[in-house]
């Protein structure tokens, strides 16, 4: 037991008597990393919690089982007393202040101090700052990750990928730091920053920090992590070193069955010569996907994928066409010029958009499924409403009726149509999202990011889908994704955006090696054509 | 800002530099129109008018710092300090102490009331997160119910006092509307800190100027990144050059400017202390949690820090101050106006530091101070306004209420729509 930094010992958690972790087991040595994977909602955020003592946990009964630090028992109540025992968190979303200095961000509430006669009357809290030897620590922890950028600069404006090593070098300046915890590091990163990390991560085990690395990505955990440990519905299903197992024994353990991204070759499709979206050098102002002048051309009943790094521009398309951020450009569909810029009439013309950012404007997060999926049809098209002179009243039965068909024909799980959506896994909500864009009957659907979030199982279904929708109804399809493996699966050709720009369009059978240098931008307008 | 992919919205450059002091720039154009039109009011009126009402009203718009600093905004609830320190002028008067030991016996007094206040106002704040500001004005109409019934009612009926005492009713039963504070020689309270100490007005004009000269000029050469000398500073520096100068010159010339009232000098430090102070918490451990919890609360807490306590603390700072500020402002009227003092204060004040320059967000020792000059030169000019525009000095009044209520309204209005224009998303 000498060697194990942490011991986590057939620790158990019930929420209001539903059993959410039984036994787990981990152990963590000094300078190992220990890669934890599982499904949503199969108990990492729990055991996380646990760990840092948030008070959900004690809030709700505490936990079973128990936690020994470097050998010694430990009940942590507090996030403070996480600190100070030498656990830290690299959060998924910042924990940064933008208004504040790297230094002050690094810093935050452990800040050097120096007494002064007030502080000796009234207490620690009065003490002066002291800024040079904030700084000093500060350029220190930013060394250790070879960051070279100035202590002193806000943290306002700076790529996302710095954030992240801010995050990272206020966690290993806390003063005896053990055991360092990566929630989905790598989310928002692009490939060659997440490399960085990736560095960064083996530079800090050297130094005999424990590290606790959660992602979804599967061959982030094949290159980086010593072992993995499998969580599945709250159960520990095993702990294996890396170099005994691959990733696809570790995606097969982890959602229980097995799982395929091979390409399903569909039989009935539909696909015709015709031109349904023309772009003419669009170009869309959305923050940190900005779009510089795209053009291409969507024939009717395709399956179009647009990949590309994040941040590179490829999640701007859709939302410009749709009206959603400002853009410019000329854009036909079915033979009739596009307004740009009104959402209205984007969806009039036709368009679907699932968009990529559920919460924020794919969803009424407190309102029904029944009328998530109505919503749009009653704003654009009068549908589900019925006239009383003046007054338009909502029409509950027709609402209710179609979302009970919708619910039944994309499998959404919920425990009626009027549960709210806020409460749904997130596959499900993404769900409820495809299906209020079905409800307008677009010719053509904008799908962004589909699988963000969602776990591995859920991921095969939504694609499932869209396939299906393809096939059934002659539906055009233009899936925006960060994961390529999921665009070549579906795609009849796939557009790499790369600055804003197009890169190329390539088939999606061909090598790996093309993908790889278009996504970086090594080859330069040579495209290829799709031959499928 | 943050949205969901941890990105930032690219800030366009600063609004205008005239959007962004909008506020202000409309005071001081009212106040040199009301000098070209109005011929009654002479230099030297509004100078006396000015100074007194400065040191009477800047300690209290100088408590309104720190809440805004900390995420607080502007806080209304200064009103409920003004009670507690009105309570412990009312119990020092009742007791005759007067002069300075009565005053600060005052202080004293109002402190422990006004600390409990300001946690009870917190924990309120707390549970109203996201809504301080009106949570601050309620709590202001609520505690001046309470107030109005321990001294219309409880003392007297519960609390046993000396029916003939001239401060109590006839009756016997709760305290008068007006309680006169007597000068100091009979033992009372009135101008017990300002006639402590009292300079000429120029002396005291060349003392300042000379004092924030020195600051201009060493703050410039003691940056360690060569700063470039904006043209404010050069205006700043020649600005102050050209007061000493005037100061000089009248000192020795002994002209009219001589005239205007001679300047407390002890209320004055006291002011400037509270600057200092408002300067000095910032550099503290205490002052980077205001400013960590003012930024953002969520990161402040996963950080560790108690931001309820946190918060508490920044409103009992304020009302303390509040009280003690409202302390110095009656000292300076003479008179305790029982039921009506405290009623405006509030408005007023941040009123003031909005004029100021000051916002929901940022606010500085700077934004008091100009706001409390530009505010009350409002003040004075407006009924002269009236009379020379309209023939009636009655309209200036309404006017001075509506330059209230709208430079509240306007500083408000422009802060949501600034922020909204910073964060709008263009094509280029």
């Amino acid at each position: 037991m000498s060697d194990n930094l942490l011991n986590i010992k057939n620790v158990s958690k019930e929420y209001y008597g539903n059993k959410v972790l039984k036994n787990i087991n981990i152990e963590v040595k000094k300078g190992e990393i220990h890669a934890l994977i599982g499904e949503n909602g199969a108990g990492k955020s729990t055991l996380m919690n646990i760990l840092f003592g948030m008070s959900v946990i004690h809030t709700t009964g505490g936990y079973e089982g128990t936690i020994e630090i470097d050998g010694k028992e430990v009940n942590i109540k507090t996030p403070h007393e996480a600190m100070l025992h030498g656990i830290g968190m690299v959060h998924q979303e910042f924990m940064l202040i933008p208004g504040f200095t790297i230094t002050e961000n690094i810093k935050i509430n452990r800040e050097i101090t120096n007494t002064n006669i007030i502080s000796r009357i009234f207490g620690k809290r009065y003490e002066n700052l002291d800024f040079k030897k904030m700084d000093k620590d500060a350029r220190k922890a930013l060394d250790t990750l070879d960051m070279g950028i100035e202590e002193y600069s806000t943290v306002a404006g700076l790529p996302v990928g710095h954030m992240q090593f801010i995050e990272i070098a206020r966690e290993i300046d806390k003063t005896g730091i053990k055991i360092l915890v990566f929630d989905e590091p790598t989310a928002v990163l692009a490939e060659a920053e997440a490399q960085n990390l990736m560095k960064a991560i083996r530079k800090l085990a050297k130094s005999g920090i424990g590290i606790i690395f959660i992602s979804h990505r599967l061959d982030e955990i094949i290159d980086v992590a010593d072992k993995v440990t499998i969580l599945r519905d709250g159960e520990h299903v095993v702990t294996k070193d890396i170099k005994d197992t691959s990733a696809v024994e570790i995606a097969q353990l982890m959602v229980g069955r097995k799982v395929s991204i091979d390409r399903s070759e569909a039989t009935a499709r539909k696909k015709s010569d015709e031109i349904i979206l023309s772009i003419k050098d669009l170009r869309v102002a959305m923050p940190g996907e900005n779009v510089k002048g795209i053009s291409l051309e969507v024939k009717k009943g395709e399956i179009l994928g647009i990949g590309g790094l994040a941040g590179q521009g490829k999640l701007g398309i859709a939302n410009g066409i749709m009206g959603v951020y400002p853009s410019k450009g000329e854009v036909i569909f079915n033979g009739n010029k596009l307004t740009l810029n009104n959402p209205m009439l984007s969806i009039k013309s036709g368009l679907g958009f699932v968009s990529e950012d559920r919460k924020g404007i794919g969803l009424l997060l407190d309102e029904s499924i029944e009328l998530n999926i109505a919503f749009t049809a009653m704003q654009i098209n009068n549908g589900f409403l019925t006239n009383y002179g003046p007054f338009k009243l909502k029409n509950s039965k027709e609402i209710r009726k179609h979302a009970l068909e919708m619910i039944k024909e994309l499998d959404i799980r919920c425990t009626s149509p009027t549960q709210a959506t806020g409460r749904l896994s997130g596959g499900n909500q993404q769900k409820v999202c495809v299906a209020r864009a079905l409800t307008q009957n677009p010719t053509l659907l904008f799908v962004s990011e589909p699988t963000r979030g969602i776990d591995i199982g859920a991921k095969k279904l939504v694609l499932d889908e869209l396939l299906k929708l393809n096939e059934k109804y002659g539906m055009t399809i233009i899936m925006t994704s960060s994961e390529l493996a999921e665009l070549r699966s579906i795609c009849d050709k796939i557009a790499i955006i790369c600055e804003g720009k197009v890169e190329g369009v390539l088939s999606p059978l061909a090598p790996d090696a093309d993908f790889g240098l278009m996504m970086s931008g090594s080859r330069k307008r040579d495209v290829v054509r799709s031959d499928s | 800002m943050q949205n969901t992919t941890g990105e930032r919205l690219k800030n366009k450059k600063d609004s205008s530099w005239i959007l962004d002091n909008i506020v202000t720039i409309i005071f001081i154009v009212f106040t040199v129109v009301g000098f070209i039109v109005s011929k009654d009011v002479s230099l030297n009126y509004f100078l006396n008018e000015l100074t007194s009402r400065l040191f009477r009203n800047a300690f209290l718009v100088l408590s309104l710092i720190i809440p805004v600093l900390a995420g607080l905004g502007l806080n209304f609830g200064i009103v409920i300090g003004a009670m507690a320190g009105q309570m412990a002028i009312a119990i020092v008067r009742y007791f005759t102490i007067g002069g300075v030991s009565g005053l600060f016996l005052c202080f004293l007094i109002a402190l422990p009331i006004a600390a409990l206040f300001g946690y009870f106002a917190g924990l309120l704040y707390n549970k109203t997160r996201g809504q301080e500001m009106i949570a601050s004005l309620i709590v202001g109409y609520f505690a001046n119910g309470i107030y109005q019934f321990l001294f219309l009612y409880t003392v007297g009926a519960i609390i046993k006092v000396n029916p003939t005492h001239p401060m109590i009713n006839p009756s016997g039963i709760g305290v008068r509307m007006t309680v006169d504070l007597f000068p100091v020689k009979d033992g009372g309270l009135k101008y017990a800190l300002d006639n402590i100490m009292k300079i000429p007005f120029m002396w005291a004009v060349l003392i300042v100027s000379v004092f924030i000269l020195a600051i201009i000029v060493l703050s410039n050469n003691n940056k360690k990144k060569k700063s470039k000398k904006t043209p404010m500073y050069f205006l700043n520096v020649a600005a102050c050059t050209i007061m000493i100068f005037i100061s000089v010159f009248s000192i020795v010339t002994n002209n009219s400017l001589m005239q205007v009232n001679k300047v407390p000098v002890v209320t004055a430090i006291l002011i400037i202390a509270l600057c200092i102070f408002n300067e000095l918490i910032m550099k503290t451990k205490l002052g980077q949690d205001f400013r960590s919890v003012g930024q953002n609360q969520h990161i402040a807490a996963v950080s560790g820090i108690n931001v309820d306590r946190t918060r508490i603390i920044a409103t009992v700072m304020s009302t303390v101050f509040a009280a003690w500020g409202q302390i110095v402002f009656l000292q300076n009227m003479g008179t305790l106006n029982t039921y009506n003092a405290h009623t405006q204060i509030g408005m007023f004040s941040v009123a003031s530091l909005l004029v100021g320059g000051a916002s929901t967000s940022k606010a500085s020792n700077r934004h008091a101070i100009i706001g409390v000059l530009l505010f009350n030169s409002m003040f004075i000019m407006s009924p002269d306004i009236g009379k020379a525009l309209f023939g009636n000095a009655l309209l200036g009044e309404y006017f001075r209420t509506f330059m209230v209520y709208g430079v509240i309204g306007l500083a408000l209005g422009l802060y949501v729509w600034k922020t909204n224009k910073k964060s709008r998303i263009t094509l280029e």
